[in-house]
């Protein structure tokens, strides 16, 4: 029978092992970033969402927790269309956000 | 040659010229060579064409007469002009003097230069013309210096809030050229105080100096002349002052076609090293008049660039909306110089977008000539898509709302934060689909997506901003407007106004609904409504100080509504403002038909 239940894979985010440099610098840049209260706004009228399962939501959530390899191909998926920021109730910086995480994340960075 | 007319102290000057052209043509081969393809075919394709003899005239009028600068700030215009005009002046005529004395063509390089130490007393042709004219030509620039010292001292009294910071090596080339004049001056007057061979100036002057010991400080006022000239030619390569040479080859190569390209190439440098720190840019910039934020306009940016020591923040502080641009004497691209900064903050390259159906946007739609797409930033003010199915059913247009249920971005934002691979990938999904429909007219809502269509984009059909488009309905009598007794304002949004130079079409329409009524800055001079993609530095706070400044001017005619055509001006001001007058012009369009 199926119940359209799973089980998830069992993992675990040990949050005392994380580098927290990356979020730090981060977060001095961007910080509205802390205001969000996760409404879901942006993941609603976002214009990648309507394609793929992408959510800007998670991809804060995602960088909290520091899994940033899944974030990484994550933000790939945005378009910088900018919807996101002007619907936030909370004027959260979200395309800054999501510009800056690409270039922490990104180790070619050179300026 | 008469090698008679020799003393050592012509050796640093002789060395400084030297070193100064050799550095210019290491400067001048290496961008030239590192111009890209599409740079090098434009060159080839205009050098031999009257194109160049406008570049020939377009470089007296700017960088002798400095028109540009002129019309923006006279004083600052007549400063720059007599250092400028006066020293080529003083170059030219040395030398037609230095002719007349020597009776042939061929004299020592440097006679022009240090004339009054070698002559003798002899007559020559039209001596005292001559002379008086040197003398004018001296007091000319040595007023343009008085100007540039009173604007370093107290940049107000001329008009500027603020001038620029510099770094040593500016600062010897400045200290150096303020030298020149001053020493030139001294070192006649004390000639002619002994010779007797002065002009107006120079020998009265000597006359006043005559009492003291004049023998002994004569040649060593000539070395410190010759010494100033020589360390500012050294020094002139490494800073600011590059830009008078410099400023000549943009000018050229602008008239040959040359723009600048997305990516970093020669005429980037080349246009980094126009600028001459005028400082023009600095007092049109909003981030600098509404938020406050006065260390990251052009002249800074390109400051930074140059001394390599750019900032991430103050490549990305910018608003990309071309007032400085616009008011810019030399004409620098500074906000593509800008996307091309940020370009280098790193890309990723990796496959984007696949997520991606092109097919799905067609399928099952009846072809239709009009293709119609709204456009992110439409799609949040659906107030603006309502109207314009609403105009289109009224027009009895036939048309494909191409990104109704399934958005697509155009590439500029990725553009302007200089996501270049990104923005193409877009480009690539957008032009199949939109060959794909077969429709011979694309309609946009946004100014930003049309900004990116016509320029961007190679598409073989037409591509109308909605102004446009209305404009042409109404032109075709296919629309039927009453015009009404209110009053409106209209603002230009950056991407359309400067960016494309649609003004006409949205003040046709709206002065065929209502009665249009000017304000300070339109048109070209129009302001940013804080909004702007471009910049991801600012907080909510600082852009609405700039939205605010913006809708001060909007509102000071007191309009019934001001008109925009811009969703994303719409966005912001309604954000900012309590009553509900903002409205798009395909909205009182609607309202009306
Ligand atoms: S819209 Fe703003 S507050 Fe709501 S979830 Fe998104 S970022 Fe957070
Ligand atoms: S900027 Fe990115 S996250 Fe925001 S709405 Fe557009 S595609 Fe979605
Ligand atoms: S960018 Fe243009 S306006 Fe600004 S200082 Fe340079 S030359 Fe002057
Ligand atoms: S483009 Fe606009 S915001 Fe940017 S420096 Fe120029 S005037 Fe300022």
């Amino acid at each position: 029978m199926k119940f359209g239940f799973s089980l998830n894979t069992s993992r675990t985010i040990d949050l005392d092992k994380l580098d927290k440099k990356k979020q730090e610098s981060f977060t001095d840049d961007i910080p509205t970033f802390k205001r969000c209260f996760a409404c879901g706004g942006c993941a609603a009228t976002c214009s990648a969402q309507q394609h793929t399962d992408f959510n800007v939501l998670k991809c804060n959530l995602l960088f909290r927790r520091g899994e940033f390899e899944t974030l990484e191909k994550e933000l790939e998926k945005c378009m910088l269309c900018g919807k996101c920021t002007l619907v936030c109730p909370r004027n959260v910086n979200t395309r800054a956000m999501i510009i800056k995480m690409r270039r922490t994340l990104n180790t070619k960075t050179n300026l | 040659m008469n090698l008679d007319m020799y003393n050592p102290f012509v050796i640093p000057f002789a060395f400084g010229v030297v070193i100064l052209f050799v550095n210019l043509a290491i400067a001048f081969v290496s961008w030239l060579y590192r111009l890209d393809k599409v740079q090098r075919r434009q060159i080839g394709k205009n050098i031999i064409s009257f194109k160049t003899l406008a570049a020939i005239w377009e470089a007296i009028r700017e960088c002798l007469f400095h028109r540009n600068i002129f019309k923006t700030n006279p004083i600052l215009g007549y400063m720059h002009f007599s250092l400028a005009f006066g020293w080529l002046m003083l170059i030219v005529i040395g030398k037609v003097e230095a002719v007349a004395y020597e009776g042939q063509y061929f004299t020592n390089p440097w006679l022009a230069i240090f004339f009054r130490f070698f002559e003798d007393g002899r007559d020559y042709p039209y001596k005292e013309v001559l002379t008086f004219v040197m003398d004018f030509l001296l007091c000319f620039v040595l007023s343009g210096l008085l100007l540039a010292f009173i604007k370093r001292m107290y940049s107000k009294l001329l008009g500027m809030r603020k001038t620029t910071k510099h770094t040593p090596s500016d600062r010897v080339a400045l200290i150096s050229l303020w030298c020149i004049f001053p020493l030139r001056l001294l070192a006649e007057s004390s000639t002619a105080a002994i010779e007797h061979n002065g002009g107006f100036l120079t020998q009265s002057l000597g006359n006043l100096l005559a009492f003291l010991p004049v023998e002994k400080f004569v040649t060593p006022l000539w070395w410190a002349y010759s010494i100033a000239l020589c360390l500012f030619f050294v020094f002139m390569p490494f800073t600011r002052y590059m830009h008078i040479f410099t400023e000549v080859l943009l000018i050229f190569l602008r008239k040959w076609g040359v723009i600048e390209s997305q990516k970093h190439t020669g005429y980037t440098d080349i246009e980094i090293n126009s600028c001459s720190r005028c400082g023009i840019c600095i007092d049109v910039c909003q981030l600098n008049t509404a938020a406050k934020i006065n260390d990251v306009q052009s002249v800074y940016f390109i400051r930074d660039v140059r001394d390599l020591s750019l900032d991430r923040h103050i490549a990305n502080n910018c608003l990309l909306c071309n007032r400085c641009v616009q008011a810019c004497p030399v004409g620098i691209e500074t906000t593509m110089i800008r996307q091309i900064y940020r370009y280098k903050q790193g890309n990723e390259d990796i496959p984007f977008y696949e997520y991606i159906n092109t097919s799905k946007y067609t399928e099952g739609k009846n072809s239709a000539p009009i293709l119609y797409f709204a456009g992110c930033m439409t799609h949040i003010t659906p107030g603006i898509i309502d109207s314009m199915k609403n105009i289109f059913d009224k027009a009895d247009d036939k048309y494909i709302f191409i990104d109704e249920d399934k958005n697509i971005c155009c590439g500029r934002p990725l553009r302007q934060q200089g996501f270049l691979e990104q923005a193409e990938v877009l480009k690539e999904k957008l032009t199949s689909i939109i060959k794909d429909s077969g429709a011979e007219v694309l309609v946009t809502s946004c100014p930003i997506c049309y900004n990116s269509f016509a320029n961007e984009y190679n598409l073989d059909i037409k591509v109308l901003h909605h102004t446009q488009y209305i404009k042409e309905l109404i032109d075709k009598g296919k629309l039927n407007l009453s015009k009404q007794d209110v009053k409106l304002v209209y603002h230009d949004p950056c991407e359309i106004s400067r960016g494309n130079n649609i003004y006409e079409e949205p003040r046709i329409i709206i002065n065929s609904i209502g009665n249009l009524h000017s304000t300070k800055n339109e048109k070209d001079d129009t302001l940013c409504c804080g909004g702007s993609l471009a910049n991801i530095e600012l907080n909510t706070e600082q852009a609405a100080l700039i939205t605010s400044q913006t809708l001060d001017v909007l509102t000071k005619p007191n309009p019934d509504f001001i008109i925009t055509s811009c969703p994303l001006c719409k966005k912001t001001f309604t954000k900012n403002c309590s009553n509900n007058k903002i409205l798009d012009i395909s909205e009182i369009v609607s309202r009306n038909i």
